[in-house]
């Protein structure tokens, strides 16, 4: 049996990261450890929100990305760009001359990320009908996703099977472009992410049918574009024709989006500790009769993503403001008519599979010990959660002795206890805290953040 | 290996705390996911009887390799007919309580249709003790 690979988009940039404990404290999985001064992440349990990376006072924390040269890599360049990117732009700046200046990036062609989404509402609202298995849970964010096979498997009957706007918009795209004569070697279709998460899905993906070639940083390009645009506001440029995206699908990604047009009663939860303390009541049945859960890791939505410049609640409010424009609007080309084009496995996600990653042993009678000694140890750890150990809590780091990952001297009150007790030399103490936490880390710098020479 | 929780009655604000406490404990064995579920909701529902109709109780959890085995006992008052409340609709919850969404008369049932073994005794003015087993086991 081959065992299951599991990609991340998160990376840590061991020169810069100084081992500052904000990542480990704010990570909901509790994926991370600081070994050597430096932060590391446990691949089982992350799940790509991007918590980590939103709190790193450094910059240390980034996103493993496709270089936008890797586009030349084929003949037809296929940008597809959801509704938050053109909303981060003041709303002067059409969508058409947002994908125009696209083109001079190098991409043959621009498409909107949410194009199927009133399909896809439909199928969703039919599959909410047929299901028993109630709620149905969105497979808009893949980072709740991946959050469900980590720490709720016993939801993942719960997921629905529509596959999200991005993948299905892909796949139509490709087909639109197969049926004009393009072989699919010289399709390359790139999504412009909002978050790591997006980038994790599209890599670790094992999908014969997966649509998408590859992933384009979202702040990067808007580097580039707003650039562009600042430097020659003047020039005549041919706009591209595209379709005109239903003003629900310009704001599915906001929140409320899926929640605000599903039949039945909806619920809309965003943000990563709101989303698993929902999850955790709804695992006890604690949650009344729901029929559909739209749940996002981000604080509004993807307006509140990663890889997003400025700030999200303006993003909410500027795309809202698109969307209004929308609704006057008509003239719409009718690209409907190629619904034929679409099968199936472009609309419908094969299987979530659980990856449970919170047991502490595979074998349950060698569990039952693990914990019995993780309660034994807890009598002794100070139960402070100062994360001075390297691990986020007094519990985590329980865990992480029996798991023979770390040791109980680890903790530096324990180690006051065993030094009062000469069961340990100052000497050693010292040394034990340099693993942790580099070596030098203690020595007077005045270099580090906040002191008297920072920056210099 | 024992896991004892207070639980405290008439706030449900802390209904639910000892419930998921356990379900972590099971994640953390490395249970089955489906018997995590339902041996959660049995003892939610129980859980949150405690806090409905009695003063106060304890919650005792004791897991083996074999099963797991949950006794609640609270003082309270009581079920004078075990055989009425086990039927399902069933409700002597107040108004107040109603109104808070628990109460409808499915909570001794529901229990049932979740776990391998109940039993439940009582006595009037005095309290009910609520005992729950599940096979961990496929079986």
């Amino acid at each position: 049996m081959s065992k299951q690979q599991i990609y991340h988009a998160l990376k840590i940039d061991k020169d810069i990261c100084y081992g500052c404990t904000h990542c480990m404290n704010v990570c909901p999985t509790d994926a991370i450890r600081i070994n050597d001064g430096i932060a590391r992440i446990l691949k089982k349990r992350c799940i790509d929100c991007g918590e980590c990376l939103k709190v790193c006072p450094v910059d240390a924390i980034y996103v493993e990305q496709d270089d936008l040269d890797n586009i030349f890599d084929y003949e037809y360049r296929v940008a597809l760009v959801p509704a938050v990117f053109t909303g981060q732009f003041p709303t002067s700046i059409t969508e058409e001359e947002v994908f125009s200046m696209m083109k001079e990036l190098g991409f043959t062609h621009v498409f909107q990320a949410e194009f199927m989404v009133d399909m896809l509402n439909e199928l969703i609202d039919d599959q909410m009908e047929m299901n028993e298995d109630k709620p149905l849970i969105s497979t808009f964010c893949p980072s709740v996703v991946r959050l469900i096979q980590v720490k709720f498997p016993s939801l993942i009957d719960n997921i629905a099977s529509v596959k999200p706007p991005v993948d299905a918009s892909a796949a139509f795209y490709r087909k639109l472009l197969q049926n004009q004569g393009v072989p699919d070697k010289q399709i390359g279709i790139f999504y412009v992410t909002p978050c790591a998460a997006k980038i994790a899905a599209v890599k670790g993906i094992d999908d014969e049918y997966a649509a998408i070639n590859g992933v384009i940083n979202m702040m990067y390009l808007y580097n580039k574009l707003y650039t562009k645009i600042k430097n020659n506001k003047d020039s005549e440029r041919e706009l591209p024709v595209l379709p005109h995206l239903s003003s629900k699908s310009i704001q599915w990604s906001i929140t409320r989006g899926e929640a605000d047009n599903m039949k039945g009663r909806c619920l809309a939860v965003d943000e990563i500790h709101n989303v698993i303390e929902f999850l955790e009541r709804l695992e006890n049945d604690e949650i009344p009769k729901v029929d559909y859960l739209e749940l996002r890791a981000c604080d509004q939505g993807c307006a509140g993503g990663v890889l997003l410049h400025g700030n999200r609640f303006l993003t909410v409010d500027r795309m809202k403001r698109r969307a209004k424009q929308l609704e006057s609007e008509t003239g719409d080309i009718n690209w409907k008519e190629h619904k034929e084009i679409i099968e199936d496995k472009d609309l419908f996600i094969s299987k979530v599979n659980p990856l449970p990653a919170m047991s502490l042993d595979q074998d349950f009678a060698e569990a039952l010990k693990k914990m019995e000694r993780i309660r034994n140890l807890m009598c002794y750890l100070p139960g402070i959660d100062c994360g001075a150990c390297g691990s986020p809590s007094c519990q985590a780091l329980a865990e992480d002795i029996v798991q023979r990952k770390a040791n109980l001297s680890n903790c530096v009150f324990l180690q006051r206890m065993m030094e009062k007790s000469k069961k340990l030399s100052s000497e050693h103490a010292i040394r034990i805290i340099e693993r942790t936490w580099g070596k030098d880390r203690l020595d007077k710098d005045c270099k580090k953040i906040g002191a008297k020479n920072e920056g210099m | 290996m024992e896991f004892v929780y207070e639980v405290e009655g008439g706030n449900f604000t802390k209904a639910g705390n000892a419930s998921s406490a356990v379900k972590k404990t099971m994640k953390q064995l490395n249970v089955d996911p489906k018997i995590v579920k339902r041996t959660v909701v049995a003892l939610y529902e129980a859980e949150v009887n405690i806090v409905a109709h009695a003063y106060g109780g304890v919650i005792t959890v004791n897991v083996n390799a074999e099963h797991i085995h949950i006794v609640l006992d609270d003082n309270g008052p009581g079920i004078p007919d075990i055989d009425l409340a086990m039927q399902e609709g069933f409700s002597t919850a107040s108004s107040k309580v109603r109104e808070m969404g628990f109460g409808a008369g499915m909570g001794l049932p529901n229990i049932k249709k979740n776990v391998d073994e109940l039993k439940v005794s009582s006595e009037v003015d005095k309290g009910t003790r609520v005992e729950m087993k599940t096979y961990l086991k496929n079986q």
